[in-house]
């Protein structure tokens, strides 16, 4: 779950980073008070979730209440990368000397948290990673000891920070941490983390992305979901636990499990076809879920043909076609359905569902055959 | 002769008092699993599945009462590293971990810990393990495979059972099948399984299913070019996946470039392997 850049700000300020003063403003009217109330000079930022913001003409300075006002009027009025800006960051503006990356992210092969850091911040990061990877300093971090003080100093030394900003530096560095390993971040990042004028550091930007299944540890944090970036059945079908992705095709497919849900796809396009969709129905579905699952399939209009593949372990066969059964009898599906069920309690799915008009299948290739010249009408 | 789990494995189950946990025991203990005892907080003391398995109130109590020198967690992602630091401190050797969705940074410290301990763990969000004729650790429905030679590793629940079920078709036996998970975060990996199946006088063949995220089917295939004389066939998961879009495992999610399943399966094909267009391929590479 992605943090915009106020709520991000605010929570690395709780850990002790320094922030700018500001304040986030959903008119702009409030925008022009905000400035007034922080002495005119002003940056009005769109809170969406997507970057590029700055090049999209959503981030503006202001030089006084009144210019924040007008910038506010018309980046409130966008959208960006087809998002809506419905909030702006009002932050008094920073005399920037130099800009640095701070940013704490998981390293999946080293199995840690790792700390990296550049002296060329407010760029891509990954961009840099990418021409100049010598630019990139990183600490990895013992998950059970956590960030220690010589890490941050050797990361300070190793991006060529001025001594007299290392103490500060250090506090920045431990509250970056402390932020990421409170909330159960996937990311946490200060990009630009600038040194200003009076030689104060200041993390100017901020972004953070939650590890969705620690979100349970944090009701707080699970309300600020962003609701935008996500699309109606996507939404709907977080509520049954259920994880589906929707796609351009014209064949819905429901299949539990995930590596088995991307196969499938796979398999369709491998015979022609073109999934609309991914959709695990999860380990150990319920008649109910597969009811939801069956909901959100069929609300895409695009759908020509379903192929419903189970194969049965913790998820039992006849649950699933006591579910498939009772989403028919309240949908009424006009589009055919092959269905393939192996596995755990296949057999007494496939007697609940013998006599329901549906077109049946052995194996994965031959369902994903019938589906394909189903979605084409030769049914 | 398998890897990690046979005939005499001493087993016992974490949770399996629960929905689940009960109706998974007694799929393992009608297997022929060596299922010694179940572990629930609070339940110490009854007998479930007809009286034939005892519970006790923790690990230790279990581990001490019966010998056990395995576990299989079915308790719920969010009590689960909880429950394997007690079987790893309770000095159980092999941890088995079906839960899914176990926060990444758990993870991190659970796996931190094991190899500071020298446990092993496989999972989490894993199908867990099956020895055909001999052990099934978890939720792989026993009857889609039969002993043979084939070694299978695999990254998914499901599409594993998928492979299972095209080799038995095909008259094609397993020596073990190991479902290592689709978390970002696991325990035991693909080169552990491939070291072993390499060593394993029974495996003759090995079978690898991996998808897209991560770069542990290319880290596979770099130790396969080096160290692997048997022949392997895979399967990567995820060619049509859009990119930035998590695809249900927490796992599967191709990032900044990396993680493509093109990727995986040129690096496959670069090592010897023969990767299948679809799983019921997977048979007549073999």
């Amino acid at each position: 779950m992605k943090l915009h850049e106020y709520q991000s700000k605010l929570i690395f300020a709780e850990y002790g980073v320094p922030i700018p003063q500001g304040r986030v403003a959903a008119t702009a009217s409030e925008a022009k008070q905000i400035a007034h109330e922080l002495g005119g000079r002003v940056v009005v930022k769109s809170q969406v979730l997507v970057g590029g913001r700055g090049k999209a003409g959503g981030i503006r300075l202001a030089k006084n209440p009144g210019e924040a006002e007008e910038l506010a009027t018309q980046i409130l009025s966008m959208e960006i990368k087809g998002l809506p800006v419905r909030k702006v960051l009002v932050d008094e503006a920073a005399d920037i000397e130099k800009e640095i990356y701070l940013g704490i992210t998981n390293d999946r092969a080293a199995r840690r948290p790792v700390m990296m850091a550049s002296s060329e911040g407010g760029v891509d990061i990954e961009e840099v990673a990418r021409v100049t990877p010598e630019k990139i300093i990183k600490a990895h971090i013992d998950p059970l000891l956590g960030l220690q003080g010589y890490q941050a100093r050797d990361i300070a030394a190793g991006i060529d920070l001025p001594r007299e900003h290392w103490r500060a530096f250090g506090v920045i560095a431990a509250g970056l941490w402390q932020a990421y390993k409170k909330s159960d971040a996937n990311l946490a990042e200060i990009n630009p983390l600038v040194i200003t004028a009076d030689s104060k550091l200041l993390a100017v930007d901020g972004k953070m992305v939650l590890d969705d299944n620690a979100l349970f540890r944090h009701p707080d944090l699970a309300d600020k979901r962003d609701l935008d970036i996500e699309d109606d059945s996507e939404i709907e079908a977080r509520k049954y636990g259920l994880s589906y992705i929707k796609l351009d095709g014209d064949i819905g497919c429901m299949v539990n499990g995930a590596g088995l849900a991307m196969t499938t796809m796979d398999v369709i396009k491998h015979f022609g076809g073109e999934p609309a969709n991914f959709l695990d129905i999860g380990g150990g579905a319920n008649a109910e879920k597969v009811a939801a699952a069956f909901r959100i399939i069929l609300s895409d209009k695009n759908i020509k043909a379903v192929l419903i593949n189970i194969f049965g372990g913790i998820t039992r066969g006849d649950e699933v076609a006591r579910g498939i059964l009772a989403a028919m009898e309240e949908i009424k599906p006009e589009v055919p359905m092959v269905v393939r069920l192996v596995g755990t309690n296949a057999e007494e799915g496939r007697q609940l569902i013998a006599d329901a008009d549906m077109i049946t299948a052995e194996t994965l290739a031959g369902a994903a055959q019938k589906a394909v010249a189903a979605a084409e009408g030769g049914k | 002769m398998s890897i990690f789990v046979d005939k005499n494995t001493k087993l016992i189950g974490q949770g399996i008092t629960g929905r689940e946990g009960l109706f998974h025991a007694q799929r393992m203990l009608e297997y022929g699993t060596n299922l010694v005892a179940g572990v629930t907080p609070g339940k110490g003391g009854e007998w479930i599945l007809d009286g034939k398995v005892p519970v006790f109130d923790s690990v230790k109590l279990a581990q001490e009462a019966t010998g056990a020198n395995a576990s299989v967690i079915f308790v719920p992602s969010r009590f689960a590293s909880d429950a394997i630091f007690e079987a790893a401190d309770a000095g159980i050797e092999l941890i088995v971990c079906i839960a899914e969705g176990i926060p990444v940074l758990d993870m991190m410290r659970v796996r931190n810990y094991l190899d500071q301990k020298g446990v092993r763990l496989v999972g989490p969000n894993c199908p867990g393990l099956l020895t055909p004729g001999e052990a099934k650790v978890g939720i792989i429905p026993g009857d889609i495979a039969i002993s043979g030679d084939v070694g299978v590793v695999s990254r998914s629940g499901t599409l594993t059972y998928e492979v299972l079920y095209a080799l038995k078709e095909k008259g094609m036996g397993v020596s073990t099948c190991v479902g290592i998970g689709g978390d970002p975060i696991n325990g035991t990996n693909f080169i552990d399984c491939l070291r072993l199946f390499e060593e394993d006088p029974k495996t003759k063949k090995i079978v690898l299913i991996g998808e897209i995220g991560g770069t542990d089917e290319e880290q596979a295939a770099e130790f396969i070019t080096n160290n692997v004389t048997k022949p392997v066939a895979g399967f990567i998961a995820g060619q049509t996946a859009p990119p930035g879009k998590r695809m249900g495992h927490a796992g599967a999610i191709v990032q900044g470039g990396t993680g493509l399943a093109v990727d995986k399966i040129k690096a496959l094909e670069d090592a010897g392997v023969r990767v299948a267009k679809h799983p019921e391929e997977i048979p007549k590479l073999l």
